[in-house]
């Protein structure tokens, strides 16, 4: 009893030194968790009233290096917060991040938490009915890796051997189609990886861009078919209905795209992932 | 052992990322706790008053966000609320008005089953004396109430710290929401950094919730 009693006032002391340094932290580093201050009353989000406030709201990714993640001193980096950013200066208005997941990228636009979503926003007929999308700035499709030593270099090759996929993603709709490949499905990125490193299918497909960076880090495999099927665009989306700033965002990237800006973008954010064999054109538009 | 995973923590500012998140937790906690508290009170003296409607209206409001999961709630004040009647606030101050509704519907259930275990006969003995209603309830009702109530109370703020983790869908950047940014950036260079970054994760949860809990089974074992 003696005992207990000592090993309680020890963890009480420790749960106070815990929450006296985490308010340390808190408030001397408030900057370090960029995008806390996240969202503000607005239910205006058109170019004027973002001038006016003096601050645009971006919604990014935070977990998924190369496009949108946090590096290790705090700050926000990637493909598309490279882009964001540059929005920003372009505007003469500060950047204030609001941070997303897949799933909450629409219901953040369409309940004002932010005002334009550049978050790997992949542009789907469905999605177009409920937000606007503008002009693309990368360009994905269906990749296929496959060992070094046994390189799959065409959809004819794949005929009767199994093809590693993930459930749900664009990859598996377009092999569905195919006729005379057998899938072999996992849930994850992380089982689907490993099924091929096991050897238990031939090759495997998922975006290309993925592929590019998995096989940077697993120089055994090739990416041996770089795109097949219908071509994808990642787009900025904004709320439905909000003209100005669409107007805007489409000028704005004709006009980065004719700069050469995502050129510098990708060799800045993406080239160190993705590894030489990839060429800029193969994600950037022209 | 040169790549070893633990080393993840002390990357870069990630240990002032990750306890700058606790924080983030903490407060949202602390303040949700001490405005449900105070409304839990009120709305738990009221369900013992006689009057059917009102009983009856707080009955549902119990009923509602005892049985609505606490992550539906942050999805309704975080995306309904602003759709449909333009209620916009910063996402920390729409989870402390969530939690608050929450902890004072979980906290007037307490306070109602306090007060009605307090004997029949305490109540008319205070009665017997001549003291008034209000009397009878600072004096009498409430010294026991207290003692009553108070470990379910604690248990309860346990339950509301543990809670903030839901708060990484809305958007806020509690502790969870940090140390994911950390795993998947840190993925290349610490393959098993995930498991140390949960695992201080456990641990500092741990250590806030053990001495809450440690305290409510002291307080339960002196009743006896």
């Amino acid at each position: 009893m003696k005992k207990k009693n000592i090993f309680n006032i020890i963890m009480g002391i420790v749960a106070l030194i815990v929450v006296v340094s985490a308010a340390y932290f808190g408030f001397t580093q408030p900057n370090l968790n960029s995008g806390t201050a996240g969202s503000r009353w607005s239910n205006e989000n058109g170019i004027s009233e973002i001038k006016r406030r003096g601050y645009i709201r971006v919604a990014v990714f935070g977990d998924l290096p190369p496009y949108g993640w946090v590096n290790d001193q705090g700050k926000r980096v990637g493909y598309d917060v490279y882009l964001a950013r540059r929005i920003a200066k372009d505007l003469n208005v500060k950047i204030r991040f609001i941070q997303v997941n897949a799933n909450n990228r629409v219901d953040t636009l369409n309940s004002n938490k932010a005002d334009i979503v550049l978050a790997n926003f992949t542009v789907t007929p469905e999605r177009k009915d409920i937000v606007d999308f503008a002009k693309p700035y990368m360009k994905v499709s269906v990749g296929v890796i496959s060992p070094k030593n046994a390189p799959i270099k065409s959809a004819q090759e794949l005929k009767g051997k199994k093809l590693i996929v993930t459930k749900g993603t664009t990859a598996e709709n377009y092999f569905a189609k195919q006729s005379g490949v057998n899938l072999l499905k996992f849930d994850s990125k992380t089982q689907q990886f490993n099924a091929l490193k096991n050897g238990r299918g031939a090759a495997l497909a998922d975006d290309n861009s993925y592929l590019y960076a998995w096989v940077k880090k697993n120089p055994k495999y090739v990416v041996g078919i770089k795109s097949i099927g219908s071509r994808q665009y990642v787009s900025p989306a904004v709320k439905k209905g909000n003209r100005s700033l669409l107007k805007w965002t489409n000028q704005e990237i004709t006009k980065l795209t004719q700069k050469g800006f995502f050129i510098k973008d990708y060799q800045t954010e993406l080239a160190p992932y993705f590894g030489k064999d990839i060429k800029p054109t193969d994600i950037i538009l022209k | 052992m040169v790549h070893s995973g633990i080393n993840v923590l002390f990357e870069g500012s990630n240990f002032a990322r990750l306890m700058a998140g606790l924080w983030t937790s903490i407060w949202i906690a602390a303040i949700s706790l001490i405005i449900g508290l105070a409304i839990g009170i009120i709305f738990g003296i009221l369900r013992t008053l006689s009057n059917k409607f009102i009983r009856f209206i707080l009955r549902v409001y119990l009923e509602f966000f005892r049985i609505v999961p606490t992550i539906v709630l942050l999805y309704l004040v975080y995306y309904i609320l602003p759709r449909t009647f333009h209620v916009n606030w910063p996402a920390t101050w729409m989870a402390v008005l969530a939690f608050s509704l929450w902890v004072a519907a979980e906290f007037s259930d307490i306070v109602r089953g306090a007060i009605e275990s307090v004997p029949k006969s305490q109540r008319e003995s205070g009665l017997a004396l001549g003291l008034s209603k209000i009397q009878l309830f600072r004096y009498v009702l409430l010294p026991q109430v207290i003692k009553l109530e108070l470990p379910a109370t604690i248990n309860l703020a346990t339950r509301v710290i543990k809670t903030t983790s839901l708060l990484l869908v809305i958007s806020i950047m509690e502790v969870i929401n940090v140390a994911q940014q950390i795993i998947e950036a840190n993925n290349q260079q610490y393959p098993t950094g995930v498991f140390w970054v949960y695992g201080l994760i456990f641990i500092l949860y741990f250590v806030l919730d053990y001495p809450l809990s440690a305290w409510a089974k002291k307080l339960t074992n002196e009743r006896k």
